[in-house]
C-alpha cells in the first residue's frame, strides 16, 4: 500500500461501497457521492470556486490589497486604473482595489447575519407548522403569507428607515423580510416527511414531539433549505448593497460595494471605473452564489 | 411549482352549485385579502411606533415649551392606548388620509397620485420587454431542454438574478447615453417639451399623443426605453426560468404525444397546447414580476431621475419623512395584494380545473 495510486483507489472504493460496516463510513460516502455529481457540473465548480475565492480574499485581505482601504490621498484623486492603482482611484484618492476588496468582509459580514438569523426562524417555523398541522399551521402559514405578500425592498426601506441607518440595522431589516420562503420551504417538505413509516415508528417508541421534530424531521430538511440558502445569499448580497447604495446600510468609511457605487454615481460619466468596479464584484460574487446553488440543488433536492 | 394531477373530469356542474362554489371561492380569497391588508397596516403602524423620532417633534419642532409639546402631543392622539391608536390608523388610511408630507408640505395622498402614474409607466413597459423576451427564450430551452440554447438561457437566468438593478442602470445609461448617444438621460422628458404636455392621465405618451404632441411623443419614448429596458431585463431572468419550467412539465403530458401522433406540427404542439396550458400558472408568474418591478423601480427610479413613487420614497427616506415613507410602503403593499388576487382569479378563470 505504499503506492499512492494503490491507496487512493481502497480510498476510493472504501468511499464508494455499497455495504457500509458504519455509520461513519456511509455518511462519508454520501458526501463523496454527491462531490462527484457535483463535480460533473462545470458551472457549479465555477460557482464554488468563485465563493471560496471571496472567503480567501476576505481572510486574507490585507494580503491581497496593497493599500489602505481608508487611506486618502488627496493628490491622487480620481486616477484612472493603472499598474499602481488596478482599479484607480476615488474622489478621495482612495484604492479602489484595496477597497473592494475589504469590501468581501462587510459583504460576507452581511450575509453570514443575516442568513444566521433567518435560516434557524424559517426552520422552526416551517417545521412546527408542517408537522403539527391544524391551527398551529393555518395560523404560522396566514402571518407567512402576510410577509410573503410584502414588498421586501420597499419593508425593508421602512424599517432602516425607522430604525436608521447602518450595518446592523440593515441587517435586521433585511432579516424581517428574508426569512418567510425558509418557513415555506421547511414546511412542504415536514408535510412530505412527517408521513413517513420511521417517523411513526419513533412516535410509537414513545419520542416527544420535541424530540422527533427537532432530530428527525429537521434534519431531512436541511438539503433543501441549504439550497434555498445559496440562491438567498445572492437576493442578500443585492438588497444589501441596495441599501448600501440609498446610503442607509453600512455608513462611509467603511467600504461596503453598493455605497461604493454611490459615490461613483457624481463621476460616472468622465471616471466611469469609480461605479463600474464595485458592481461588478457584486455581480460576480452574486452569480458565484447562482451558480452554487444551481449545482447543489441537482444534487442534494432531488425532487 | 405547479402540480398537475391527473384530469377527473367533474361533472357539468349546475347553475346554482356553481354560483355557490364562486361564492364560496371569492369569500376564501377576500378573507385572504383582509388578513393580509390588517397585517400590512399592522406592520406599518408598528414601524411608525419603533421609530426613533418623536413624531410630535416633528410637528412642534425641538425647541417647543412643554405645554405646546403636550397639546401636539394630545392632538395627535399619542396619549390614548396603543390598540385605540391603531384603530384610529386604520380609520384614516381608509378614508385616504395617509398625513401630510414634510418635505413637500402636502396630503401624502395627493402626492402619491402625482408620482404613481410615472412608475405604472415604467413597470408596464418593463414587464413588455420581460414577457417579449422571456416567454420565447423559456419555450426555446424547454424544447430543446438540455442543448446549448437551453445552457444560454439558463445562463442568461443567472446572471440577470445577480446584477444589481441600479448597478445596470448606471452602465446603460454611461454606455447608451453618454457614450453612444443612441437614447435619452434622465427624467421622463427633454426640457424643451416640459411645457407642451400638460398632465391629464399621469402617463407622458398617453397624454402627448392625445395632445397631438407627437415629436413629445417620441422624446418621450426615448427617455422611457432605457429605464424600461433595464427593469425589463430582470424580469426576463425570473419569466424565461419559470416558463421553461412549466413548458417542460407540460411537454411530458400525454396529450402532446397524442398531438404527436394525430400528426399536428411542432408549431402546434408547442405553442398550441403545451403552451395554452402552461398560460395559467404563467398569468401568475408575470404578474409576480410586474410586483417586483414595482419594486425595483425604487432603486432605479433613482438613478435615473424618474420622477415615480420611488423616488418620492427614497427622497423621503432621506429625509426622514415618516409619513410618506409609510404612504409609499401602502401603496406599494396594497398594489402587491391587489395584483395577487387579480391573478389568483384571473387562473381560476382561466383554467376550468381550478374553479
Amino acid at each position: 500500500m505504499s503506492d499512492q495510486t494503490a491507496a487512493s483507489i481502497t480510498w476510493h472504493s472504501w468511499l464508494t461501497t455499497t455495504s457500509p460496516e458504519s455509520r461513519r463510513q456511509a455518511r462519508l460516502g454520501q458526501f463523496y457521492r454527491q462531490w462527484l455529481a457535483f463535480k460533473k457540473n462545470p458551472a457549479a465548480v465555477v460557482g464554488l470556486a468563485i465563493v471560496v475565492s471571496l472567503l480567501l480574499i476576505a481572510a486574507f485581505a490585507p494580503l491581497v490589497a496593497q493599500h489602505d482601504p481608508l487611506a486618502q490621498a488627496l493628490d491622487q484623486r480620481l486616477l484612472a486604473p493603472s499598474a499602481k492603482h488596478w482599479f484607480g482611484t476615488d474622489a478621495l484618492g482612495r484604492d479602489i482595489f484595496s477597497r473592494v476588496v475589504y469590501g468581501a468582509r462587510v459583504t460576507l459580514v452581511i450575509v453570514m447575519l443575516v442568513v444566521i438569523t433567518v435560516g434557524p426562524v424559517g426552520l422552526l417555523i416551517g417545521c412546527a407548522a408542517g408537522y403539527f398541522g391544524g391551527w398551529v399551521d393555518t395560523v404560522l402559514m396566514r402571518i407567512t403569507d402576510v410577509f410573503l405578500a410584502f414588498p421586501r425592498l420597499v419593508l425593508a426601506l421602512a424599517f432602516v428607515a425607522a430604525l436608521g441607518p447602518g450595518l446592523e440595522n440593515a441587517v435586521i431589516a433585511i432579516a424581517v423580510t428574508a426569512w418567510p420562503p425558509y418557513a415555506r420551504v421547511a414546511r412542504a417538505e415536514t408535510m412530505i416527511i412527517r408521513n413517513a413509516d420511521y417517523i411513526s415508528a419513533m412516535r410509537l417508541q414513545g419520542a416527544s414531539q420535541m424530540r422527533i421534530v427537532l432530530k428527525h424531521v429537521v434534519p431531512m430538511c436541511m438539503p433543501s433549505l441549504i439550497v434555498r440558502t445559496t440562491f438567498d445569499m445572492a437576493g442578500i448580497i443585492i438588497t444589501a448593497a441596495g441599501l448600501g447604495f440609498l446610503g442607509l446600510g453600512a455608513q462611509p468609511p467603511i467600504p461596503e460595494w453598493g455605497a461604493m457605487i454611490s459615490t461613483g454615481r457624481e463621476q460616472i460619466f468622465d471616471q466611469w471605473w469609480v461605479a463600474t468596479f464595485p458592481g461588478i464584484a457584486i455581480c460576480v460574487v452574486a452569480l458565484g452564489f447562482n451558480l452554487l446553488g444551481d449545482g447543489l440543488r441537482d444534487v442534494l433536492d432531488a425532487r | 411549482m405547479v402540480a398537475i394531477s391527473a384530469p377527473t373530469p367533474p361533472a357539468p356542474p349546475r347553475a346554482k352549485g356553481r354560483a355557490a362554489r364562486w361564492a364560496k371561492i371569492l369569500g376564501r380569497e377576500l378573507t385572504t385579502v383582509a388578513i393580509t391588508i390588517f397585517g400590512l397596516l399592522l406592520v406599518t403602524f408598528l414601524i411608525a411606533r419603533v421609530m426613533p423620532i418623536d413624531p410630535v417633534l416633528a410637528v412642534v419642532g425641538d425647541r417647543a415649551p412643554a405645554d405646546v409639546y403636550d397639546k401636539a402631543r394630545l392632538a395627535l392622539g399619542l396619549d390614548k392606548p396603543y390598540w385605540q391608536q391603531f384603530a384610529t390608523y386604520i380609520g384614516k388610511v381608509f378614508t385616504g388620509d395617509l398625513g401630510t408630507s414634510v418635505l413637500t408640505a402636502q396630503k401624502v395622498t395627493d402626492d402619491i397620485k402625482t408620482v404613481f402614474p410615472a412608475t405604472l409607466e415604467l413597470a408596464t413597459l418593463g414587464t413588455l420587454i420581460g414577457v417579449a423576451l422571456g416567454v420565447p427564450l423559456g419555450i426555446l430551452a424547454a424544447v430543446n431542454q438540455g442543448r446549448w440554447i437551453d445552457q444560454i438561457a439558463r445562463v442568461i437566468g443567472l446572471i440577470g438574478y445577480s446584477i444589481p438593478v441600479f448597478w445596470l442602470g448606471l452602465m446603460g445609461l454611461l454606455l447608451f447615453y453618454a457614450k453612444l448617444g443612441w437614447v435619452a438621460g434622465p427624467g421622463r422628458l427633454s426640457v424643451a417639451y416640459q411645457d407642451f404636455v400638460t398632465p391629464v392621465t399621469g402617463l407622458v405618451m398617453l397624454d402627448a399623443a392625445m395632445q397631438g404632441e407627437w415629436d413629445a411623443v417620441v422624446d418621450a419614448f426615448w427617455h422611457l426605453i432605457l429605464p424600461a429596458s433595464v427593469l425589463g431585463l430582470l424580469s426576463v431572468a425570473y419569466i424565461s426560468r419559470m416558463t421553461r419550467s412549466f413548458m417542460i412539465t407540460e411537454l411530458q403530458q400525454q396529450y402532446v404525444v397524442a398531438a404527436r401522433v394525430k400528426g399536428l406540427s411542432e408549431w402546434r404542439v408547442v405553442c398550441g397546447h403545451a403552451l395554452g396550458n402552461a398560460f395559467v400558472p404563467l398569468v401568475t408568474v408575470i404578474a409576480l414580476s410586474y410586483m417586483h418591478l414595482l419594486e425595483g423601480s425604487v432603486l432605479t427610479e433613482t438613478i435615473f431621475a424618474w420622477p415615480g413613487l420611488g423616488r418620492y420614497i427614497t427622497n423621503a427616506l432621506l429625509n426622514a419623512d415618516m409619513n410618506a415613507v409609510l404612504g409609499g410602503t401602502l401603496v406599494v403593499g396594497a398594489v402587491f395584494i391587489a395584483v395577487n388576487l387579480f391573478s389568483d382569479i384571473l387562473g381560476r378563470l382561466a383554467d376550468p380545473r381550478a374553479r
